[in-house]
C-alpha cells in the first residue's frame, strides 16, 4: 500500500513495526517495570551510566536489537539500507551519543515511552529533536550536502 | 535469569519492529526529516503504532501492584525543563538528521550493514563517554 502523493511511504509496514516496538516497550514496562530507552540501556551495558536494570539485562536487550533485525532480514529476503560515509557516521554518532546522555533519552525513551505517558519533559524533548532533525536535513539540502 | 531472558525478548521484538518499519534504513528516516523536500511519512506510522500500544500499557500500570517479574515500577520522576534537556535533545536531533540514525536503529543495523553501523555505534559510545568524562570533572 502507498499513500497518495508519497510513493516512498510504507504506512502498513511502518504501523506493524511500530506495534512491535510498542509491544516490546510494553513487555519491558509490565514485566520488568522499566522504560525501554535504547540510549540508557546501551550506556548501562557498557558501564557509562544509565539506571535501573541489571547490567546483564541491559546487554541482553542490546544484543536482541540486531538479532530482531536479522530475523526480519532473513524472513523478508533482505532489507534495503543506505548509509552515510564513515566520517559522516562518526560525526553523527558522537552528536547522538552526547545528545542522548545530556537530554536523558532518545527516540525510544522520550519519543515512545515518554510521549505515551504524556510526560512534559519527553514531549518537549521529542518536539526539540524532531525540529532539530528537520532543520538539519533542510539546511544540508540547502547547502547541497548529500550524505546518502 | 528471567530478567535476562525477558530483556533479550524485549530487545529482539524491538529490533524486529525497527527493521519491519523500515527504521534501519537511514534513507527512510532522513526522508521523514526531509519535511520540506521529498517527505516520507513512514516514521510517523511507526511512532504512532508504538505510542498507541504503550499508551494502553501505561493504563495497566496503576492496576498492577508490581511488575510481573520485578519488585517495583521505576518510572522517571523528573519534571524540570532544563537547558540540559533541551540542549541535549537539540544536539541529538542534529546528529539524527545528519546520518538518519538514532541509537536503536544504529545498533540493530549491526546485523544489516555491520561496518557502517559499527562506526556509528562506536562514535555513539564515544559521545556518551565524553559526557561522562566532562561531567565527572565538573562535578
Amino acid at each position: 500500500m502507498t499513500l497518495p502523493g508519497y510513493p516512498e511511504a510504507a504506512p502498513l509496514a511502518g504501523l506493524a513495526g511500530g506495534v512491535l516496538i510498542g509491544l516490546a516497550a510494553a513487555l519491558m514496562l509490565l514485566a520488568l517495570g522499566r522504560i525501554a530507552g535504547v540510549s540508557g540501556l546501551a550506556a548501562k551495558a557498557v558501564g557509562l551510566g544509565g539506571s535501573g536494570i541489571a547490567r546483564s539485562g541491559a546487554w541482553m536487550f542490546v544484543l536482541g536489537l540486531p538479532l530482531g533485525a536479522l530475523i526480519v532480514m532473513l524472513a523478508s529476503g533482505g532489507l534495503q539500507a543506505s548509509f552515510a560515509s564513515p566520517v559522516t557516521l562518526a560525526i553523527a554518532g558522537v552528536l547522538v551519543g552526547m545528545g542522548t546522555r545530556l537530554g536523558s533519552g532518545c527516540t525510544s525513551g522520550h519519543g515512545v515511552c515518554g510521549v505515551s505517558r504524556l510526560s512534559t519533559r519527553s514531549i518537549v524533548a521529542t518536539v526539540t529533536f524532531m525540529a532539530a532533525g528537520i532543520a538539519t536535513v533542510a539546511a544540508m539540502n540547502a547547502l547541497g550536502l548529500e550524505v546518502l | 535469569m528471567r530478567t535476562a531472558i525477558t530483556s533479550l525478548a524485549v530487545g529482539t521484538l524491538f529490533g524486529a519492529g525497527l527493521a519491519l518499519g523500515g527504521m534501519t534504513d537511514p534513507a527512510r528516516v532522513r526522508g521523514f526529516l526531509d519535511l520540506f523536500g521529498n517527505w516520507d511519512p513512514t516514521l510517523a506510522f511507526v511512532m504512532g503504532g508504538a505510542v498507541l500500544v504503550m499508551a494502553i500499557a501505561w493504563r495497566l500500570v496503576p492496576r498492577m501492584a508490581e511488575p510481573l517479574i520485578a519488585d517495583e515500577f521505576h518510572v522517571p520522576t523528573k519534571s524540570d525543563l532544563s537547558p540540559r534537556l533541551i540542549g541535549g535533545a537539540a544536539l541529538f536531533g542534529i546528529g539524527w538528521g545528519i546520518a538518519g540514525l538514532c541509537p536503536g536503529p544504529g545498533i540493530a543495523a549491526l546485523a544489516i550493514e555491520p561496518a557502517s553501523a559499527a562506526v556509528f555505534v562506536i562514535a555513539l559510545l564515544a559521545g556518551m563517554a565524553a559526557v561522562k568524562i566532562f561531567e565527572g570533572k565538573s562535578a
